[in-house]
């Protein structure tokens, strides 16, 4: 049934495509309609507004599925999401928030600011960031579509096999899971390459590589990250996947296979992960902290050092997510080291941020109240970080809540809240509209109280025994009030989202424009309108220092001197071949869910065609010239 | 920043095409990144298979089933591709728009050649009872292997939608990064098959 309908709305598609759409005039009008403009945009503010609002919309999605963990487990004994149904849950909630929330959002950051910030009119690769997205976004709905055609994953985010297998995990979850962090995690390792070609090329004059703000340092680092860790990734759900659509025994110890190889192939992924989603959220709390304290950032090299060494340790210590499975005392020594060494640059970048602070003129604006919300608490779960980091301590902890707590209170304290923070700093720049202070304020107290009630009791909860993972407790056994209390904090953290949408909607309604400069800021990007003109710079700015705007300000210039003439502007074309090619592979890749050979190469045959032809095509983008930049703000492009 | 060519310029000049422009040195830069993932993800393969090359459940052994004569062929076919690749981009820089064709028409020819005889190569382990489901062996083996072989097929195709281009185009400022790209990943799938030779076939026969 489901096969029918992808398969008539494919055939649709194509041949509206072949033939012009209905009509040319029809086509015509598409053409000029807003909504093709934004699936055919190669702009980087534009595809980083689609990834942070689509982070955004899986990041509703994923709260929603732990609301309903949250009820089942707040009275002992429930049976409102039992069994599967509750594995479904914590799987997908998992699952969507690295893969589908914290890391498109933080790309939707990273791809708005980072080229503002050095200086730079767009992206090394406008295209790949434009197929990076929709490889993202088609992978997201083919892993949700999974709750409508055939079950949710039920394997846990780590889809450790030998449960990941057939014989464990019959139906077509796991499928799903494969096929659609497959499509995804492309569509990063493309974004990892392109903002490094970025960083590295595309630099204003005087833009040296110890000039660069610190969230351009660490999205650097992080896309360094992302080159290097996603393919590890690609290979285990290759494996995977083999095993389970074709038969193969990778994985299968009675075919002769080793079910550690799937926890040593993710790992490797996954350690260097977790210092993807939390990099660039030291980036954007040190510029908060730094903007907000009317301060330098304190110890600037040290946290480039910092940032630098924490990404190389992040590759050598994925063992200790396996301290259990018994590799030995001597690989469990290692690596424990090794992970205790990681609190030493992160705890040097806690010190810069206080000594940040220390004697600064802080403004309690709502950025820098999540920024200061997110010091004590993204310590506490570094602390419990090391605890874990101990292997016989952790031969306790290990799958208990003890570890949920230590992983949600870096993953929220840390990579959420400074979401929300560069949210509420960046929005005027974004989108040219101020959010609401006092419903930011009722969102940090909100969120921020409701998080410290739902996960601090967790850490007690799994040091009294509860494992994780599990969709019910016994009564009597002290778990009771602890649970009810953990569940009472997501009213708070539900709350303070809602007043975000709010605040976002009630921006959308304003019609009070932002200024260019609301927050007194220190780097590049404050120094160009808001919101910000689709070639960026009119002339590229010329760097004299690090805080480049700042500087500039304080010698009295109201804007930056450029490096060069007026000129006429080059800018590529838009262009919908990337859509189509991620589309492709969603095809492709549902066609591998069900098993269905015809769709499958169909889908890859249709994105093999489509990259014929990119390369095929002949499109050099179009010029803006001088006079339609001096003429308006609002100076529209016309074809080349 | 951004030169003043036009990417269909034809060059006058010889020297490195591919850097000439903003875009070309985006490319090549971009792609040495890719060439770092790519590593890893056949180190991640070599890992698999170099674990698992024991696990043959009963079936043929490594030393039972590997040819070297057959291999060292293929072998030679491959490496010699990659000198035919040197020649070519060496006539793009020297604007010998005919040898260039001619060197990656070679290319391409050794790439194919290459391929039959993996193609027949697997046709006859399948035979042997060495198949991609038999043992955690043969999915180990046919994993990392045939993803060697994917490459090269798209490399292949790629070459050849690059010679097509190239015939209707000329050789412009759009085309040299284009080239030296591909050219770029044909050596690539070199060196990662000096690994497979060595780490699959060599150790394989005496490890």
């Amino acid at each position: 049934m489901g096969t029918l309908l992808i398969l008539l709305v494919l055939t649709l598609f194509l041949a509206a495509i072949l033939t012009g759409g209905y009509n040319k005039e029809f086509l015509l009008r598409a053409r000029q309609t807003k909504v093709w403009d934004w699936l055919t945009t190669v702009d980087h503010k534009k595809i980083g507004i689609m990834y942070f609002l689509s982070g955004f919309f899986f990041l509703l999605i994923g709260g929603l599925e732990a609301i309903f963990m949250r009820l089942q487990l707040a009275v002992p004994n429930n049976d409102l999401f039992t069994g599967d149904i509750f594995n479904q849950l914590l799987t997908m909630h998992g699952t969507t928030m690295i893969f589908l929330a914290a890391m498109p959002m933080i790309f939707g950051l990273i791809n708005v600011i980072m080229p503002l910030q050095i200086g730079a009119r767009d992206v090394a690769f406008p295209f790949l960031n434009s197929l990076g997205f929709w490889l993202f976004f088609w992978g997201g709905i083919l892993l949700n579509l999974s709750w409508f055609f055939g079950g949710a994953p039920n394997a846990g985010w780590t889809s450790y096999t030998s449960l990941a297998l057939n014989s464990y995990s019959p139906g077509l979850g796991v499928d799903y899971y494969v096929l659609g962090l497959q499509i995804t995690g492309i569509g990063s390792l493309m974004s990892g390459i392109n903002f490094i070609a970025t960083i590295i090329n595309m630099r204003t004059p005087g833009m040296t590589f110890l000039r660069m703000p610190m969230f351009t340092w660490t999205s650097f680092v992080t896309s360094a990250l992302l080159v290097f860790a996603m393919p590890p990734l690609t290979v285990a759900l290759l494996l995977l996947m083999f095993d389970r659509v074709f038969g193969a025994a990778i994985f299968d110890h009675a075919m002769g296979g080793s079910s550690v190889i799937w926890q040593h192939l993710f790992w490797i992924f996954g350690h260097p992960e977790v210092y993807i989603v939390i990099l660039p959220a030291f980036g954007i709390m040190s510029e908060i902290i730094s903007t907000f304290s009317k301060k330098r950032l304190f110890g600037y090299t040290s946290m480039v050092f910092a940032t630098v060494l924490i990404g190389f340790l992040g590759f050598m210590v994925w063992v200790h997510h396996m301290f259990t499975v018994g590799l030995g005392p001597m690989s469990n020594s290692i690596f424990a080291v090794a992970t205790m060494a990681i609190a030493v640059p992160t705890g040097i970048k806690v010190f810069n941020w206080l000594f940040t602070m220390w004697g600064g003129e802080i403004h309690f604006k709502t950025p820098m109240l999540w920024a200061v919300g997110f010091v004590p608490t993204f310590v506490i779960g570094g602390m419990t970080g090391v605890m874990l980091s101990v292997p016989p301590a952790d031969y306790q902890y290990q799958d208990s809540y003890f570890v949920v707590a230590h992983f949600h209170y870096v993953l929220v304290g840390g990579t959420a809240f400074a979401l929300f923070a560069g949210a509420y700093y960046w929005w005027p720049k974004m989108f040219g509209k101020m959010l609401s202070e006092k419903l930011g304020k009722w969102h940090f107290w909100l969120f921020f109280i409701g998080f410290h009630m739902t996960f601090f009791p967790q850490h007690f909860l799994g040091l009294f025994g509860m494992p994780r993972r599990v969709f019910t407790y016994q009564a009597n056994h002290g778990l009771e009030l602890l649970n009810l209390i953990s569940s009472i904090g997501v009213i708070g953290m539900t709350l303070g989202t809602i007043f975000f949408m709010v605040a976002v909607v009630q921006a959308a309604r304003s019609k009070e424009l932002a200024p260019a400069d609301p927050w007194d800021g220190r780097t590049l990007e404050w120094s160009i309108p808001s919101p910000v003109p689709e070639y960026n710079f009119a002339q590229l700015p010329l760097v004299r220092g690090a805080d480049a705007f700042w500087l500039e300000k304080q010698a009295g210039n109201k804007e930056m001197t450029p490096a060069e003439p007026l000129g006429s502007i080059h800018m590529p074309s838009g262009s919908y071949i990337p859509m189509l090619m991620s589309l492709g592979l969603f095809v492709a890749g549902y066609g591998f869910v069900v098993k269905s050979w015809i769709i499958g190469a169909i889908g890859i045959a249709f994105t093999f065609i489509m990259m014929y032809i990119r390369s095929f095509e002949q499109d050099f983008g179009y010029h803006i010239e001088p006079e339609e930049i001096n003429g308006s703000a609002k100076a529209k492009e016309v074809k080349a | 920043m951004a030169s003043h060519i036009h990417p269909t310029d034809r060059p006058t000049k010889p020297g490195h095409l591919e850097k000439a422009t903003l875009e070309g040195k985006n490319k090549v830069m971009g792609f040495w990144l890719f060439l770092g993932a790519e590593t890893v993800l056949f180190a991640c393969l070599f890992g698999t298979y170099l674990a698992l090359r024991n696990s043959t459940m009963g079936g043929p052994t490594t030393q039972e089933l590997y040819d070297l004569k057959l291999v060292g062929l293929a072998t030679f076919f491959l490496l010699t591709s990659s000198l035919t690749s040197v020649l070519a981009m060496n006539a793009m820089n020297r604007l010998n728009v005919r040898a260039m064709q001619f060197w990656l028409g070679v290319t391409v020819l050794l790439g194919l050649a290459f391929l039959i005889l993996e193609i027949y190569e697997f046709v006859h382990y399948v035979h042997e009872g060495h198949t991609f489901t038999s043992s955690a062996f043969g999915s180990s083996f046919y994993a990392l292997v045939g993803t060697h072989g994917a490459h090269v097929t798209f490399g292949i195709c790629w070459i050849i939608g690059l010679m097509i281009q190239t015939a209707r185009r000329g050789l412009t400022y759009e085309m040299a990064p284009k080239l030296f790209l591909s050219s770029l990943y044909w050596h690539f799938i070199d060196v990662v098959w000096v690994f497979i030779f060595t780490l699959v076939y060599l150790l394989g026969k005496v490890g």
